[in-house]
C-alpha cells in the first residue's frame, strides 16, 4: 500500500494523531515497567524454600508466669505431638523462611576477621529436624541425638558453651565460606567462638530478606521456639494442627497459643501484601490497555465520520472496501509504531528512576518485541470496528453535498 | 452567559452520549486511582506529632568497636542501655525518655476471660509528657517511681475497658507475665500510626497497651522485642546488662526551639569523646540528631509499595487526561458548523473558548463524581485486605474536595487545547461548506 496519502493525511491531523501516539507511548511505558515488577514479584513468590511445604504444620506456646523445667516441658509436649495419628515426626525451630523477624548471626573464617565473610539465618532446632522439614543433606552427616540440647540449659551455661559446636550450612552459604566445596569438617567462626561445619543441606532460606541475602542459613542443634509437625498425609493438616492444640492445652491448660497454621498458610500471608501488588499493577495495565484502545476508537470514528466526502470519492474512483479499511489500518499502524518507538524510550527512562528510588534491576530487552507486538495488536483491534464502518462507506456519498 | 454555556454543553454531551460515557469513563478511572492511592498516602505520611515534630528529636551515637569503622557510615539506630542511661542522668533536653519495646501475657482477674498476649513498652516517666499523651484518669509515673523500680503501670483505654468494663481501673492490680502491677493511669485514645517513636517493632499495625517504667521491667525481667544489635569482639552473655555492648534502646529527646538542635548535636560529640577518652568508644564521634520528620523520612515510614502506586494512579491519570484531550478534540472539531454560525452572528474567539472549556469542566465535574464513588470503592478494598495499614485508610474533607479540584483541573488542563483549536475555526469557510 503507498503510504504517501496516509502521511499527507496525517499531516492534516498533527494534533489528534500526538494524541494517540502520546497515548500509546505513555501506556507503553507504564505497562512495560509494571509488568516487569509483576514478572520480579513473581520469581520471589515462587522461590522454593528448601522445605518440604506442604507436609509441614507449626503450633508454638508459651506459659505464662514462672516455668519451672521448660526444656523438660518441651520434650514432655513433643512426645505428646508425636502420638497423634497422622504424624509423621515432630521437631522445633526457632524460625521458618518467609515471616517477618528473624535470627541471624556473622560468620567468620578466622577469630579476628576485620569483616564477616557472611551474615546467615541462625537456625536452631531439635532433634528429627532435617527429616521434619524435608532439607536434603547434600554432605557430611545430620546431627547425632546426643548432640541437641535446650536452649534454656545452654543459655545456663553462659556463651562459652556454644564454642565447638557442630553446625549445617546451607549450600550457599557453604560455597561462600568455602569456594572449593571443602566446607565439611571445617572450622568457622561466630565472633570469637569457634563451630565446626559437619554438614551441608541444599536449600534453606532465610525467614526475610534481611541483609540483601535470602540464602545464607546455619543450623544448631539447639532447641527452643515452635513445635514443626510433619503429618503422613497433606489433608490431614487441618485436623492435626486441631489434634496438636487439644493435646498441648492438655498438658498446661495455662499455655498461650501464639502460633497455629499450616505452612503454606503463613508463607501465602508473608506474601500476602505481594500478591495484592500484583493484582493491582495487572488492574492498572488492564485499565490503561481499555482506555487507550477506547481512545483510539473515539479518535478514529471522529476521522471516519470527518472524511465520509473523501471516502465515497475514493470509493467512486474504484478503491474496494478493502482498500478503504487497509488505509484505516495502516495508518493505525503508523501510530502505533512511532507510539512504540517513543515507548520504548520512555519505558527506559522509567525504568531508570525505578532503579533509583525502588531497587529495581534494569528493564530486560525482551520487553520491548513482547511490548511492541501487543501495542500493535491492540491498536489494530481497536481500528478494526470505526475502518469496517469507513468501508461501509458507498460511493454514493460522493455526488452528495 | 455561564447558564447559557452550561446549557449548551449539557445539550452537546447530551447529544453525543458514548463519547461523553468515554470521557466521563476515563476521567472517573484516573481520578478513582489517583485519589485512593493519595488518601493512602496521605494517611501514612501524615505528620504523628503536629507543632511538635521539629522539636522533638531521635538521637544516635556510634557505640561501636574500631572494626569495619567507615567514616561517615551510618551508626546503630538505637543506643546500648549504658549510653540512653547515662545521657538521660544529665538530663541536657526540655525533657527525654529512653524506651524498648516489649510484650507479655496479661491474666485478669475477670475469670471468664482467658490469658491474652500484649504489646508493651517500658519507658522513663517524660515518655509521657515529651509525647503529649492524653489521659483519661490518672496519669503517668515520676523520675522518683523511675529511680525506686515502682510496681506500678499505666495502661490503654482499651485495655481497662477490656479488663474491668465499666469500673474504674486506676488503683487495680494487673498480672503481667505473674507480676502484680498496680494500675496508677488510663490512656485516652491514643495510637501514634506510623508509630514513630520505634519503627521496628511494627510501623502501622502494632498496639501498645501496656507501659512500664523501664526499670521495673528490667528488674521483672519482662521480656522484651524490637531491634537488638550486638558487636563487640565476643559473644554476650546477658544482651539487656548495663554494660553490653548491644544497641537496643530508643532515646527520644525534646528541645525548647528548633534551633537548638546544632547546640545538643554538640553536646553528643561531647559525650561521645569523653566515652571515647574513657575507653568505651573507640571510634570518633559520629552522631545523629534527627527531627520527627526527617526521622521517618530517613526509616522510609512512607512503604515503598505505597510510593509505587501512588505514582502508578497518577500515570494512569495522565494517560486518562491524554486520552480525554483527544476525544474532546474531537467532540469540539465536530462542531465546526456550529462555532461558525455562533462566529458569524458576533462571538468572539474568546467567548468560545469560554463555552468549550465550560463544557469540558462540566466532563470533569461527572468525572470527579464518578472518581469519588471509585475512590470510596477503593478504600474499601484497601481496608480488606491483609496490609498493615488496612485500618487507616479513610477519606477525609479535605481529600473530599481534592478530588474534585483534581478532576475539574484535569478536565480543564484536557480542554484548553481542543477549546483553542476550535476557536480557529474559520468561520466563513464553515458556513460556506454548509
Amino acid at each position: 500500500m503507498d503510504m504517501l496519502p496516509i502521511l499527507s493525511a496525517l499531516k492534516r491531523h498533527k494534533i489528534a494523531a500526538t494524541l494517540i501516539l502520546l497515548e500509546i507511548a505513555l501506556s507503553c511505558a507504564i505497562i512495560c515497567n509494571a509488568l516487569f515488577i509483576v514478572s520480579q514479584r513473581l520469581d520471589m513468590l515462587n522461590l522454593p524454600s528448601g522445605l518440604d511445604e506442604t507436609h509441614l504444620v507449626e503450633i508454638g506456646v508459651s506459659g505464662i508466669g514462672d516455668q519451672g523445667d521448660t526444656d523438660a516441658r518441651t520434650l514432655r509436649d513433643i512426645a505428646s505431638l508425636r502420638a497423634i495419628p497422622g504424624v509423621d515426626g515432630v521437631s522445633i525451630s526457632n524460625q521458618l523462611p518467609f515471616q517477618n523477624g528473624s535470627w541471624n548471626t556473622a560468620l567468620a573464617l578466622t577469630p579476628d576477621q576485620q569483616r564477616p565473610t557472611l551474615n546467615a539465618a541462625q537456625y536452631m532446632v531439635g532433634a528429627n529436624a532435617l527429616k521434619v522439614m524435608g532439607l536434603k543433606l547434600l554432605a557430611g552427616r545430620d546431627f547425632r541425638v546426643e548432640e541437641y540440647q535446650g536452649y534454656n540449659e545452654l543459655e545456663a551455661k553462659g556463651s562459652n558453651a556454644w564454642s565447638g559446636q557442630p553446625v549445617i550450612l546451607s549450600k550457599p552459604a557453604a560455597d561462600k565460606l568455602f569456594p572449593d566445596g571443602s566446607a565439611v569438617g571445617k572450622t568457622i567462626y561466630m565472633a570469637n567462638l569457634s563451630l565446626n561445619v559437619i554438614g551441608v543441606v541444599d536449600t534453606l532460606l532465610r525467614p526475610n530478606m534481611q541483609g540483601n541475602n535470602r540464602s545464607y542459613s546455619v543450623i544448631f542443634p539447639i532447641w527452643g521456639g515452635r513445635y514443626l509437625i510433619r503429618v503422613t498425609n497433606p489433608a490431614d493438616r487441618a485436623a492435626v494442627l486441631a489434634k496438636a492444640e487439644a493435646v498441648l492445652l492438655k498438658n498446661d491448660p495455662r499455655q498461650l497459643i501464639w502460633r497455629k497454621q499450616t505452612y503454606e498458610d503463613g508463607r501465602a500471608d508473608y506474601f500476602a501484601a505481594d500478591r495484592d501488588m500484583i493484582g493491582l499493577l495487572l488492574l492498572v495495565c488492564g485499565l490503561l490497555l481499555l482506555v487507550t484502545a477506547l481512545g483510539i476508537v473515539g479518535l478514529t470514528s471522529f476521522w471516519v465520520s470527518q472524511r465520509r466526502r473523501q471516502i465515497g470519492v475514493r470509493r467512486a474512483l474504484g478503491a474496494t472496501r478493502g482498500n478503504i479499511l487497509r488505509y484505516f489500518q495502516t495508518e493505525n499502524f503508523l501510530i502505533v509504531t512511532l507510539g512504540i518507538v517513543l515507548g520504548m524510550a520512555l519505558a527506559f527512562a522509567l525504568n531508570v528512576v525505578l532503579m533509583k528510588f525502588y531497587e529495581l534491576p534494569r528493564l530486560p530487552l525482551a520487553y520491548l518485541p513482547a511490548g511492541a507486538i501487543a501495542l500493535w495488536l491492540l491498536g489494530q483491534v481497536s481500528v478494526l470496528g470505526p475502518a469496517l464502518r469507513a468501508a461501509a462507506v458507498p460511493p454514493v456519498v460522493a455526488t452528495r453535498s | 452567559m455561564l447558564t447559557y454555556y452550561l446549557e449548551l454543553a449539557l445539550r452537546s454531551l447530551k447529544r453525543n452520549k458514548v463519547l461523553t460515557a468515554l470521557m466521563v469513563l476515563a476521567i472517573g478511572l484516573g481520578i478513582g486511582a489517583s485519589m485512593t492511592t493519595l488518601t493512602v498516602f496521605k494517611v501514612l505520611s501524615g505528620d504523628p506529632m503536629p507543632g511538635k515534630s521539629e522539636r522533638l528529636f531521635h538521637v544516635q551515637l556510634d557505640p561501636e568497636d574500631k572494626q569495619g569503622y567507615h567514616e561517615g557510615e551510618e551508626p546503630q539506630l538505637d543506643l546500648t542501655r549504658f549510653d540512653s542511661e547515662e545521657l538521660l542522668r544529665q538530663h541536657k533536653g526540655v525533657r527525654q525518655a529512653l524506651m524498648t519495646g516489649g510484650g507479655g501475657t496479661i491474666e485478669p482477674q475477670d475469670s471468664t476471660l482467658k490469658p491474652f498476649s500484649v504489646g508493651m513498652r517500658y519507658a522513663s516517666s517524660e515518655f509521657f509528657p515529651m509525647f503529649d499523651v492524653p489521659f483519661a484518669s490518672g496519669q503517668g509515673w515520676s523520675a522518683a517511681d523511675d529511680d525506686a523500680h515502682a510496681r506500678v503501670v499505666v495502661i490503654s483505654r482499651a485495655l481497662g475497658e477490656k479488663l474491668f468494663k465499666r469500673g474504674e481501673a486506676v488503683g487495680q492490680e494487673l498480672q503481667v507475665d505473674g507480676h502484680a502491677l498496680r494500675i496508677i493511669g488510663v490512656l485516652d485514645d491514643w495510637s501514634p500510626k506510623p508509630l514513630f517513636y520505634d519503627l521496628n517493632v511494627g510501623k502501622f499495625d502494632r498496639d501498645e497497651d501496656v507501659f512500664v517504667p523501664f526499670s521495673t521491667a528490667m528488674d521483672l525481667e519482662l521480656s522484651r522485642n524490637g531491634n537488638m544489635n550486638c558487636f563487640g569482639r565476643e559473644i554476650t552473655d546477658d544482651m539487656q546488662a548495663v554494660d553490653a555492648p548491644c544497641a537496643w534502646m530508643q532515646y527520644w529527646v525534646e528541645l525548647a526551639s528548633p534551633s537548638d538542635a546544632a547546640g545538643f548535636k554538640t553536646y553528643l560529640d561531647n559525650y561521645s569523646s569523653q566515652q571515647r577518652a574513657a575507653g568505651r568508644f573507640e571510634r570518633p564521634p559520629n552522631t545523629r540528631l534527627r527531627n520527627l520528620t526527617e526521622w521517618l523520612d530517613f526509616m522510609h515510614a512512607v512503604p515503598g509499595d505505597v510510593r509505587l502506586q501512588m505514582w502508578l494512579a497518577l500515570g494512569f491519570l495522565l494517560v486518562c487526561l491524554v486520552n480525554t484531550i483527544g476525544l474532546l478534540l474531537a467532540k469540539f472539531l465536530r462542531r465546526s458548523g456550529e462555532v461558525g454560525v455562533r462566529r458569524a452572528l458576533g462571538a468572539s474567539r474568546s467567548e468560545i473558548f469560554r463555552q468549550f472549556l465550560v463544557e469540558a469542566g462540566m466532563v470533569g465535574m461527572a468525572g470527579g463524581v464518578l472518581g469519588l464513588l471509585l475512590a470510596l470503592l477503593g478504600l474499601w478494598a484497601v481496608r480488606h485486605r491483609p496490609t498493615e495499614y488496612a485500618a487507616l485508610a479513610h477519606l477525609d474533607g479535605s481529600m473530599l474536595l481534592l478530588t474534585f479540584v483534581l478532576a475539574l483541573l484535569s478536565s480543564l488542563l484536557a480542554g484548553v487545547l481542543p477549546a483553542w483549536r476550535a476557536t480557529k475555526i474559520a468561520p466563513a469557510l464553515q458556513l460556506k461548506s454548509q
